[in-house]
């Protein structure tokens, strides 16, 4: 099990190589890619962020309770930060196993669960001019508490 | 007074101006330093924030110690 934070290109034909196992009749990836429209805005680039050492942890923790609940041989999970253009790998995600359905559905799961819980965070420049930290401006109104 | 080792992220880091600060404060607990840091750098009022402490998710209402590093951490948004 790997999660990795890197600021280079994302090269999913090389860490899949780590997944490999005589055990392993199936392997699922999933590729998250930079989109040119979020929300009706038109995107321009993005700008990821991310708090590496908890990151880590988290996306390590994640990875380990798939590996629990679905009998996976291995799983691997690399996200880009900093500056990523139109059509960029941002991020990667591999599951082998002996049988395809429980590559599939931990696959599902760490990613459903890197974008809730990693501390991630994406900065989307629009067309407009305009600039934004996805799913911090738009509920930052007052009477709004932490918590 | 303790010391605390602060490192800010994302649109905490866009209006602190700085990634992080040493910062000299009363604060008993991650509340009251987000209370403190929210006036003095004028952080927007989200919905769900979380605090770390040294690395690990902590509590809100924990006590912090001299040396603590603390990070707030607005709504995430990978992948």
């Amino acid at each position: 099990m790997e999660f990795r934070i890197q600021t280079t290109a994302l090269l999913p034909e090389e860490d899949r190589h780590a997944l490999e196992a005589p055990s392993c009749g199936g392997y699922v990836s999933f590729e998250g890619w930079v989109r040119d429209h979020n929300e009706g805005q038109q995107v321009l680039k993005l700008e990821y962020q991310a708090y590496e050492q908890l990151a880590t942890r988290e996306g390590t923790r994640i990875l380990d309770e798939a590996a629990a609940r679905f009998p996976i041989e291995n799983a691997v999970c690399v996200h880009r930060v900093g500056e990523l253009e139109i059509g960029d790998l941002a991020v990667w995600v591999g599951v082998s196993s002996g049988h395809r359905d429980e590559a599939f559905r931990a696959c599902r799961f760490i990613i459903d669960e890197v974008k809730q819980r990693v501390p991630i965070w994406k900065k989307e420049y629009y067309v407009s001019g305009d600039s934004g930290w996805v799913n911090c401006e738009a509920c930052a109104t007052p009477g709004h508490s932490h918590g | 007074m303790k010391t605390l080792a602060i490192e800010y992220f994302a649109i905490f880091r866009d209006h602190a101006g700085t990634d992080k600060e040493t910062l000299h404060t009363e604060a008993d607990t991650p509340a009251d330093l987000f209370a403190e840091l929210s006036v003095r750098h004028g952080f927007p009022e989200l919905q769900t924030v979380k605090v770390a402490i040294n690395d690990e998710f902590g509590d809100w209402n924990t006590q912090l110690n001299e040396g603590d590093s603390v990070v707030f951490i607005p709504p995430v948004a990978g992948g």
